[in-house]
């Protein structure tokens, strides 16, 4: 279709669509680049060359280099037994697997202190074993790994339910082992899915600011994500500062958004995701 | 016939508690994948059901039903269900305007879309503070209207209005994509003028994603806390969100009372996901007969 075939009514609606997405999306994302080099760029790239900042940055990659993997395993587990098999509880199964998504960022964070926290369950016991879980990287990962849970088995799992089991049955059939069955024919099958579901993942992990925020104790250099570091030069009045490391998560995003694009666009017939609509 | 008809178990060979299956790895893979819900989710979550208990039920009572508290239930709850509203209206146009309108740059717009989901929510809160505080490039014009966005309960429902964008264009624009236009044209042919076609023949068809995601984004909306926290200016029983509280409350290692209030916000939280599940069902239902 051309604009040639657009009428009045429709360049109203696309003008409305067009005005609400510019000021909601657009401005804030425009506005994140603004403040950052409103001082100039000598000024934008000191606030980067902090060593706080290089601190947090690599805590930040540090923590979603250990939950995304362990994430990507259960995903790719969970769809292999929700989509291959059947067995009663299965649909109890996907709801639990969901559910992480309804609750609050601050209740996922705030679970993990109920248990090993100072007065937590476990927190006696780590203490005697000097194991210290809360405002230390450990919590921050276990905040991380509780939010992104579901990202990559959600992804997969509508996937080989549509794919099916008759390539495995195939495969297994012509005297395949069971690990290479999955590893030359269920994987390369689900690649660009499980690419899909880890690159969300992924930003989920690093962007991540609730669950991280409650278990971290947000000791600098320590314990202090990207996310969390923003936070405190925003609270110290340091903008310049907070909107220069802001501009790096902002850039992660367009980063995410270019890649799940061109996913979407060259791989669409391999992603749940697309193939749904 | 299907590799699966040709090799299913003979009948009786083997009973078992699921479906037979050549497919090899069951119970390695539910293994591994109960193992992370419960490590990962499901202990978790039961400190979360049980710990509040430790006040006895009056404790909970009195913790739940505390005037900061109920207030800051209140404003979560209330703000999410708003920018749910709201959102449901945006999301709908977003959605029809990429499916029956295109223009040059859809593409990008489409994928811009996304942008609340990718953006951590730290930055869209102060980005978003930037731009409606007082001395803001939008905040200025509206403050001299009178309207002060940042650091009132306005403020809230437009960080909540931004987060939930995606949803309800994402359940959406599916569905659209599927429906034929035919249907609308015979409407046409029949005599139906275009509001009777949208709200009559469009609505019902699309009715249930727009509920489903209208859910999802109040879901999300009602226990966000990143992007709220910076533009809400956090005052007592006006502007403070109940996930804010549970941080004080940690922070005075009050863990009984915070996990109550999050107990509070995980019921809450289910009850209005079931009111709209339910609600889904009745139109679903409607749209059968």
């Amino acid at each position: 279709m051309t604009l040639r075939s657009l009428t009045p009514g429709g360049a109203a609606l696309i003008l409305a669509a067009l005005t609400a997405l510019g000021l909601l999306v657009v401005l804030p994302l425009a506005m994140v680049f603004h403040e950052a080099f409103r001082q100039g760029l000598g000024a934008y790239l000191t606030a980067l060359a902090e060593p706080d900042a290089w601190a947090a940055l690599r805590l930040t990659l540090l923590v979603a280099a250990i939950s995304v993997p362990l994430n990507a395993v259960f995903g790719l587990a969970a769809a292999w037994t929700i989509a291959k098999f059947e067995f009663p509880g299965r649909s109890l199964l996907v709801t639990l697997i969901d559910l992480p998504f309804s609750i609050s960022p601050v209740v996922s964070g705030l679970v993990w202190v109920l248990l090993f926290g100072a007065h937590g369950w476990l927190g006696p016991l780590m203490q005697e074993l000097g194991v210290q879980v809360i405002f230390n990287v450990t919590g921050v990962v276990l905040a991380t790994v509780l939010v992104t849970l579901p990202f990559v088995a959600r992804e997969l799992i509508p996937l080989m339910e549509q794919q099916g089991t008759d390539e495995e049955i195939a495969a297994i059939t012509l005297g395949a082992g069971p690990w290479t069955t999955f590893f030359r024919v269920t994987l390369p099958n689900v690649k660009w899915g499980l690419l899909y579901g880890v690159l969300l993942c992924n930003a989920r992990a690093m962007g991540e600011f609730g669950a991280v925020s409650v278990v971290s104790g947000h000791i600098r250099g320590l314990t202090n994500t990207l996310p969390l570091h923003v936070e405190i030069l925003y609270n110290e009045y340091d903008f310049v500062g907070a909107f220069a490391v802001a501009t790096v998560l902002a850039g992660l995003a367009l980063v995410t958004l270019a890649l799940k694009s061109a996913l979407e666009w060259r791989h669409a017939g391999e992603l749940a995701a697309v193939r749904r609509h | 016939m299907s590799p699966a008809l040709i090799l299913a178990a003979p009948a009786g060979a083997r009973r078992s508690w699921r479906k037979d299956s050549v497919l090899p790895g069951f119970p390695l893979a539910l293994g591994v994948t109960l193992t992370w819900l419960c490590l990962i989710f499901l202990i978790p979550l039961s400190a979360l059901i049980l710990r509040p208990w430790e006040l006895g039920p009056a404790g909970v009572w009195a913790v739940v039903t505390d005037p900061r508290v109920l207030a800051a239930l209140r404003i979560s709850f209330g703000a999410a269900a708003l920018a749910a509203l709201v959102n449901a209206g945006l999301g709908l146009l977003i959605a029809w305007v990429l499916v029956r309108h295109p223009f040059p740059g859809r593409r990008l717009v489409d994928a811009l879309v996304d942008l609340p989901f990718a953006l951590p929510t730290a930055v869209a809160g102060i980005a978003l503070t930037a731009i409606y505080a007082p001395n803001g490039p939008l905040g200025r014009p509206l403050s001299e209207l009178g309207v002060q966005v940042a650091y009132t309960p306005l403020g809230i429902i437009l960080a909540l209005i931004f987060v939930g964008l995606p949803f309800v264009v994402r359940t959406v624009q599916p569905v659209l994509e599927d429906l034929s236009q035919d249907v609308e044209e015979a409407a046409l042919t029949l005599g139906a003028k275009p509001p009777q076609i949208a709200w009559r023949v469009v609505m019902p068809a699309i009715a249930p994603a727009l509920l489903t995601g209208v859910g999802l984004a109040f879901a999300r909306a009602a226990g966000e806390y990143g992007s709220v926290i910076f533009i809400a200016g956090n005052m007592p029983l006006r502007s403070e969100i109940a996930p804010l509280l549970i941080v004080i409350k940690l922070e005075q290692f009050d863990y009984a009372g915070a996990a109550a209030v999050g107990l509070a916000m995980l019921v809450l939280s289910f009850t209005g996901l079931l009111i709209l599940n339910s609600l889904q069902a009745v139109l679903a239902r409607r749209g059968r007969a």
